[in-house]
């Protein structure tokens, strides 16, 4: 049974830089941007001399820039050296799990206010540069000489779910439909654009070239136009894939009897889990991933909460099969019913279970050490009512975020709560 | 049984003389490959070599269309795409390899659960040619 936070934790400002492409930008500028918002976001202000501690979530600035020990760097490009400044690498969940890592820190009673950032710069590599970078998350001993990239893992357990669970693949392409739409909805997206606005906008780019202008029926036949979206690594296509992405996010970590100090509207870190796997190959079942059940189930006991108690979350959709996994790792739906539950809208703004209102790593874009810091940014903005045109009803009190490292041998997932 | 037989490097230096190796836990009989010097089930360290019978069935696949620099090299690209799978072995433990021998042109077609059996695949030439681990249908 997982223990209560021995002290509690409460997140007191987020900010992140827009997630893109930016070749004028460095890492630096991206950090900048993002500390720059979460200073802004403190309702009561801070002064960055409180900062005690600083973890970072990177995953390989050291080939996509080639730059190590990020850290320091960053600290002493936001004037908060000589803060003790910890680089943290765990693939694309590093951002989660430098999350992980704050809450610890003033849990433990160490530290009173901690900076938690999340950072990558990826586009200044060529892409075959980028895809073997990315690929360092994998086992390059076991898995890598067989021929596997990211793609191709995801693409495999999409079909092993496929075939258990005799789904239709329609499923997958749902999902990017949703989190396109809910990417268009925000400003900071990658992809500020529904698929159907990518259509109409492929169809204005031609008719300006002169050339024969494509004609889909709707977003589906858009989608299964092997043309306009081609294929990766089977079943899964371009739109299925995350983009390599720019970006950072930030987020202030403070003791919960200090909060008020910040602000009158903190959101409280209720549970906190974190779980790891071996390659692939070595698990008992390709079509979902235990180590988000295992952290997800560490993260729930601590918060004393079910999944039913989750009103909204953010789940790493890194590939869209993901998502589908995702939502049943995470007990929202049973075994086998995620893909009817993404097909059937109830993961949609206004469904019973709504995911990746941010657009997901899908769609706002995945710099991967960012994204799970980034994840927290958006459960700031629903429950703070500032989500503008994607903004959630009701009264929102537990949300989730999930964050996954290469194909869930890091997983990360934390709980968070308002109470006013 | 020197301990270098269960080295990490101990599974690429058998498949360059064309054998799968995995390992035998002497105190539960779980069966790892790659082999290890631990058994994941039990954490004894009384482990020993053995040769698997490179006979399993298909577990999961893809067709890769867009590959990565290694396999690129190897002339594969989006209008020559490879299949890798995970491979169920008769013994039990799973291991990823390339599956080669199949018509890709609708990978609808390949289905989970078709016998398989090892065999190697060559990539590169001349000095870095290297043997590669691969499974055909039986």
């Amino acid at each position: 049974m997982a223990k209560k936070l021995s002290r509690g934790v409460a997140v007191v400002g987020v900010g992140m830089s827009k997630f893109g492409v930016f070749p004028e930008k460095t890492s630096r500028d991206l950090f900048v941007e993002a500390f720059q918002e979460l200073r802004q976001s403190v309702q009561k202000g801070f002064d960055p001399r409180d900062i005690e501690a600083f973890y970072m979530g990177n995953f390989t600035s050291d080939c996509f820039e080639n730059q190590a020990h990020l850290a320091p760097i960053m600290a002493s490009w936001v004037g908060i050296s000589p803060v003790e400044s910890t680089r943290i690498e765990d693939a694309c969940a590093s951002g989660g799990v430098a999350l992980r890592q704050g809450v610890l820190a003033i849990a433990s009673g160490e530290a009173d206010v901690v900076l938690v950032g999340g950072l990558e710069k990826m586009t200044d590599l060529p892409g075959a540069k980028v895809t073997d970078a990315l690929a360092l998350a994998a086992d390059s001993l076991f898995e890598i000489p067989a021929g596997f990239t990211f793609p191709g893992f995801y693409a495999a357990m999409a079909t092993a779910y496929l075939d258990r669970y005799q789904a239709d693949p329609d499923a997958l392409l749902r999902v990017g439909i949703k989190n396109h739409e809910n990417g268009g909805l925000n400003e900071k997206a990658q992809f500020n654009q529904s698929i159907k606005d990518v259509m109409i906008s492929k169809q204005r780019k031609a008719a300006q070239k002169g050339l024969p202008i494509p004609e889909w029926a709707d977003e589906m036949a858009f989608l299964k136009d092997p043309k306009a979206n081609p294929m990766i690594a089977w079943p899964l296509r371009l739109f299925d894939c995350s983009p390599v992405s720019d970006g950072a996010a930030a987020v202030l970590l403070v003791s919960e009897e200090m909060a008020a100090k910040f602000t009158d509207e903190p959101i409280f870190v209720v549970g906190s889990g974190q779980a790891s796997d071996g390659a692939l190959a070595e698990r008992a079942s390709l079509s979902e991933v235990p180590a988000a059940a295992k952290a997800s189930k560490h993260a729930y006991e601590m918060a004393g909460l079910t999944p039913d108690d989750i009103d909204f979350a953010e789940v790493h959709d890194c590939f869209t099969i993901a998502e589908i996994m995702a939502i049943e790792d995470l007990g929202f739906f049973p075994r086998g019913e995620g893909w009817k539950a993404a097909m059937n809208g109830q993961t949609a703004r206004d469904g019973s279970h709504p995911i990746n209102t941010s657009g997901g790593l899908k769609s706002k874009g995945h710099p991967v050490g960012a994204s799970g810091v980034g994840q927290v940014v958006e459960v700031w903005k629903q429950m703070h009512g500032l989500a503008g045109e994607r903004q959630l009803r009701g009264n929102l009190r537990h949300a989730l975020t999930h964050n996954v490292g290469g194909t869930g041998q890091t997983c990360v997932v934390h709980i968070f709560e308002k109470r006013n | 049984m020197t301990d270098h037989a269960l080295h990490s490097k101990a599974f690429h230096e058998a498949i360059a003389e064309g054998l799968l190796i995995g390992s035998r836990c002497l105190v539960c009989g779980n069966i790892s490959v790659p082999q290890r010097q631990i058994c994941p089930n039990c954490h004894s360290d009384q482990m020993e070599r053995i040769q698997m019978n490179g006979i399993g069935t298909l577990a999961t696949f893809t067709v890769i269309y867009v590959p990565p620099t290694s396999m690129a090299d190897a002339g594969y690209n989006a209008k020559n795409p490879y299949c890798v799978g995970i491979v169920a072995l008769q013994e039990g433990p799973r291991i990823s390899a390339q599956i080669v021998g199949l018509d890709l042109s609708d990978p609808a077609t390949i289905k989970i659960g078709m016998p398989l059996k090892q065999t190697f695949v060559v990539r590169g030439e001349g000095e870095s040619a290297k043997k590669f681990l691969a499974f055909e249908p039986a």
